[in-house]
């Protein structure tokens, strides 16, 4: 199937995906005492922790370090949630993969767009914190939607293709959760870029989650345009991936359900 | 729509990996050192070996077979789950398949919730599904628990739920996977009812179901499938009827060899007695001379016993018992009861005892065999020496089936 096949079947069952996303949110903290208000507290204790660890033992010099942090550390949690969960997302489909007819990308589609929709949901408390600290925010905010275009569309490939490969090889998954954790201090979220060596620094253009932190950092931290550059190159080699990740989905998902 | 067929297979073959839990599961570890290990014949399992068949609509076809004959993996494929490995399948109209009852249910959701998302799974769009709810619910039976997570549910509530959101896809198509064998008895009635109507709509439905009557009642065909392969296929009492004598004839074979085990194992048997005489086999067979473990009702079968004598002794008496599963003696006697004539007694021989027909009601019945002296001593007794299936004829119950007939005469006495 055609990249745009995929697409325009994914989008042909929106509502699905949408039920499934909900059925993911509503689900997660259906039954607890707080429910879904769990949503907001799970990144401001988050954010307690670490603004706790980095601005009080760990210091880090750097005005407004907590505001600064977290604009970082809000998307990193969309992006690794979303590969934690997504290459899951087959493996642990159950019944909706072996024995339901279902457009399977929906599946990690769904933990793409739930974790995105937690990500939006926490952004009202940034706010609060930019307001908080006296940080101004910019029109440039505006650009948000296209930081956040590409990162979803970065995460989604990513995530289709582990999906997949998990399905055959169910080490992916583990793997995957421990390179995380190593991207994750590669990327300037807990530290701002000055604090990586001049001569590492150019290094930061090749990790595709450095460049839109970066970005994210530009459009609500500093009040400016992210560089256009690095980001369209990001944007470009999505696309790249997400032509292998259909191609490799679309090829192997008739033998999903029989490998599960 | 006027296609000639509704499901048309041509040629479908289906071929799983064997997949080993220790050995040949894929991991990066086993990838990176054979990655390009060729894959044998016999890395694979054939769960359809070509199958062929079509499908008129408004036809309903039960698809019966023995555990791994390659039902479900059949249905599977018509609901496009599995992908066919060789040849074409081609379902026309909508598809609903009855495989798997509440898929995606979420267990805190409420009943409520649950339709919505379940019916969304199975293809309704929300307005679809807004129309029906009211009838789903009043179909499910659920009354205020509509409002309760799923996860107080019974099991059978859960199904219900499951069911009445599946059967109100409205489909072209209907698979059904065994799903009439849970809930109660109101529930398959409900069932049955909502069977008929999918039928009375002229929609095609493809069943596969153990319960062979219930098949009886719905199918207007039954396709027998047996190792991936058609066996039978036409009316459903008929090909019913040879899907019995296939299941028996290889329960029979089955049987027989592990009455041949027993033979062997003669010796463990629970045997008591002095030894003068030893029995040193045991036979069924029928008019024959074939050994079989499974006999059909009202036909003739033989029991024979091979027996050695240790000392030469100048009284012996050769029994028979018949048990039956509950312990109950059906039939016992001897040949000092039976004044057999079997002349002088050479020191070994073998023994028979001839039943002209077995009279006996379908079941699983098991047998004793003894060589003792004319006041009872045991020389050689075995109890549960063989075990005998009896099959065939009507549902009747009991032990005993006296060759009988019914007949009705009027009576013109005065009132």
């Amino acid at each position: 199937m055609s990249i745009t096949g995929h697409l325009a079947e994914l989008a042909r069952h929106r509502a699905l995906l949408w039920a499934l996303v909900g059925r993911e949110l509503k689900g997660r903290y259906r039954g607890s005492l707080f429910g879904f208000l769990w949503t907001f507290l799970n990144p401001l204790m988050l954010l307690g922790v670490y603004a706790l660890v980095f601005s009080v033992y760990f210091r880090i010099d750097m005005a407004h370090y907590a505001v600064f942090m977290f604009t970082g550390l809000l998307p990193w949690v969309f992006f690794s949630s979303s590969i934690n969960e997504g290459a899951g997302a087959i493996t642990e489909g159950g019944s909706l993969v072996t024995k339901v007819m279902f457009p399977l990308q929906v599946l990690p589609a769904v933990k793409v767009m739930a974790n995105f929709v937690n990500y939006l949901l926490s952004l009202p408390i940034l706010f609060a914190f930019y307001l908080f600290d006296g940080v101004g925010l910019t029109w440039c905010l505006v650009a948000f939607f296209v930081v956040a275009a590409v990162h979803i569309l970065f995460t989604y490939s990513l995530v289709l293709l582990l999906a997949a490969a998990n399905v055959f090889l169910r080490d992916t998954k583990h793997v995957v959760g421990n390179l995380l954790t190593l991207w994750f201090f590669l990327t300037p979220i807990l530290y701002p870029l000055t604090q990586i060596p001049e001569g590492f620094r150019f290094l930061v253009k090749f990790n595709p989650a450095a460049v839109i932190t970066l970005a994210y950092h530009d459009l609500f931290f500093w009040g400016r345009w992210p560089a256009w550059g690095p980001l369209a190159g990001v944007a470009g080699l999505s696309l790249v991936l997400l032509v292998v990740a259909v191609v490799v989905f679309e090829h192997y998902k008739e033998y999903f359900a029989e490998k599960i | 729509m006027s296609t000639a067929t509704a499901i048309e297979i041509a040629g479908l073959v289906k071929r799983f990996r064997r997949e080993m839990l220790r050995r040949d599961y894929t991991t990066w570890k086993s990838l990176l050192l054979r990655p390009f290990k060729r894959r044998t014949d016999a890395d694979y399992l054939t769960v359809l070996d070509g199958v062929d068949l079509s499908i008129e609509p408004g036809r309903t076809v039960a698809i019966i077979g023995q555990n791994g004959s390659g039902k479900s993996t059949l249905l599977k494929i018509l609901a496009g789950i599995y992908k066919a490995d060789q040849g074409t399948v081609t379902v026309n109209g909508r598809v609903s398949s009855l495989i798997e009852l509440g898929a995606g249910f979420h267990p805190e959701f409420s009943g409520r919730e649950n339709i919505y998302l379940n019916g969304t799974i199975l293809g309704l769009s929300k307005k679809e599904i807004a129309a029906r709810f009211d009838e789903i619910v009043a179909y499910s039976g659920l009354g205020d628990f509509i409002e309760a997570p799923v996860r107080t549910y019974s099991s059978g509530m859960y199904v219900r739920l499951g069911f009445a959101v599946a059967v109100n896809v409205d489909p072209d198509v209907l698979l059904v996977d065994e799903v009439l064998a849970v809930g109660d008895e109101a529930f398959a009635h409900k069932c049955e009812t909502k069977l008929n109507q999918f039928k009375a709509a002229g929609k095609t439905i493809v069943l596969v179901s153990h319960d062979l009557i219930s098949v009886k009642k719905f199918a207007d065909e039954v396709v027998w499938l047996d190792g991936g392969k058609v066996a039978a296929r036409g009316e459903a009492a008929q090909v019913i009827d040879i899907y019995r004598q296939g299941v028996a004839r290889r329960e029979d074979e089955a049987g027989r060899a592990q009455a041949e085990a027993r033979v062997a194992e003669l010796a463990a048997a629970r045997r008591w007695g002095q030894g003068e005489v030893e029995i040193t086999g045991v036979r069924l067979l029928d008019e024959a001379g074939q050994a079989h473990a499974v006999f059909t009702s009202g036909m003739p079968m033989n029991i024979e016993m091979d027996y050695l004598m240790r000392q030469p002794v100048d009284d012996l008496v050769f029994g028979v018992a018949i048990n039956n599963s509950a312990g109950v003696l059906c039939y016992g006697s001897n040949t000092a009861i039976d004044q057999a004539e079997l002349g002088p007694v050479p020191p070994q021989g073998t023994v028979r005892f001839a039943v002209e027909r077995l009279d006996l009601v379908p079941g699983t019945f098991t047998l004793d065999v003894a060589a003792h002296a004319g006041d009872g001593r045991a020389y050689d007794y075995l109890t549960q020496v063989a075990s005998l299936s009896v099959r065939g004829g009507p549902r009747d119950e009991g032990i005993w089936r006296p060759p009988h007939s019914w007949s009705l005469r009027a009576r013109e006495d005065k009132a």
